[in-house]
């Protein structure tokens, strides 16, 4: 069962773009929350990680916060 | 230790086209960086990258990616170099997994960073609030006031994007009038939401868990704004500190001559941080190709 994939994120940050090129070239599903227009998204993300730099990727309940390629293939096996 | 011919250090244009050369040379090489991309990566829109009339930062790094591992290179990627030197004839490489490489040459393209204003709270607070990348963090700031430090073209691009978004912006600038070009600052002279502080120093940033203020000094006067995100546009500084013995500028950037060599052989640099005279994408991504091929030469002589 594939591990389910939150995305912290704004249209215009590189390393957004960057980590969601990555998941998609690994077939890898996620849910997208624009921070920048879902001020609730924005202030969970907040809370969850204590800072406020975008990405930030919820890996049922494992935070990374950047584009981390490493931690992201550890958390989610490949 | 292996010894490979060349160690390129940096992924930004000038090292990745650097890789490009090295593989089609098919040389022994090995490639040392933090991050893929660079500064490009942290540009938005990119129109004077010939064959692209328009091109995000994000895509132009995707393509150089493509065409870099499109030769298998070997990229230790997430990896910092801390200390580059030559002896015995052989350059060494150390790096902050506590590695060492060394090589018969190698090309520093280690490209620039931005420059911190050394202030207290300034770490603490970093990504809680203050930020080096309005493009990135901007859009989080909705309906928030934001303040920006410096008068430069960057920080007026970053006041463009931030006056669509925040509240109130403030631009604390230490000269007497804004630089950058007329256009943007017009624009930002024009916006409703906008106050500017010339001839001012931030002192420090102040907070609880996320940035809550700044102190500024204000040709003596200290003053405190009230604010929740702190954008750092004053410059960019050159990756240079780890290399041991190169010649260097005033600004830190390594000296090159016209074939890219540093005045130790074997050592070349290309790109944003060496004293090349502009600094631009498809120039970094010409430099990277020139530093290669002087290595490739410099190694068919030794």
């Amino acid at each position: 069962m594939a591990k389910k994939v939150k995305i912290y994120s704004t249209p215009t940050c590189p390393w957004c773009i960057r980590v969601k090129q990555f998941l998609k070239e690994n077939n890898i599903v996620f849910e997208d929350y624009d921070v920048s227009s879902d001020p609730a998204k924005a202030e969970e993300m907040v809370k969850k990680t204590g800072q406020m730099g975008v990405p930030v990727l919820d890996i049922e309940g494992e935070i990374i916060v950047g584009f981390d390629k490493e931690k992201i293939k550890a958390s989610l096996g490949f | 230790m292996q010894t490979y011919d060349l160690i390129i250090i940096g992924a930004g244009p000038a090292g990745i086209t650097a890789t490009v050369y090295a593989a089609r040379k098919k040389m022994d090489f090995l490639v040392i960086t933090g991050d893929i991309g660079g500064q490009t990566a942290w540009s938005s829109d990119i129109e004077n990258y010939t064959g692209y009339q328009f091109i995000s930062g994000p895509d132009l790094v995707q393509k150089f990616e493509e065409h870099m591992r499109s030769y298998h290179t070997n990229v230790k990627e997430g990896e910092g170099v801390t200390e580059v030197e030559k002896s015995a004839g052989l350059v060494l490489v150390k790096t902050d997994k506590g590695l060492e490489y060394q090589a018969k040459s190698v090309i520093i393209a280690s490209g620039k960073r931005s420059r911190e204003l050394n202030v207290p709270g300034e770490k603490e607070y970093r990504n809680k609030g203050v930020s080096y990348c309005a493009t990135c963090d901007g859009p989080i700031f909705s309906a928030k006031d934001v303040a920006i430090i410096g008068g430069g073209n960057s920080a007026l691009d970053a006041c463009l994007q931030l006056i669509r978004i925040a509240r109130q912006v403030y631009i604390i600038n230490n000269v007497p009038q804004l630089a950058g070009d007329a256009i943007m600052r017009q624009k930002v002279e024009a916006a409703a939401n906008v106050s500017i502080f010339n001839n001012s120093k931030v002192t420090a940033v102040l907070g609880d868990k996320m940035v809550k203020a700044i102190r500024i000094n204000q040709e003596g006067e200290e003053k405190t704004l009230s604010v929740q995100g702190v954008f750092v546009e004053i410059g960019l500084i050159p990756n240079s500190d780890f290399v041991k013995g190169v010649e260097k500028n005033a600004q830190g950037e390594i000296i090159i001559n016209n074939r890219n060599a540093t005045n130790i052989p074997g050592i070349f640099a290309a790109g944003d941080v060496t004293d090349v005279s502009e600094k631009q994408i498809i120039i970094a991504a010409g430099e990277g190709s020139k530093a290669c091929l002087s290595a490739f030469r410099y190694l068919a002589r030794h």
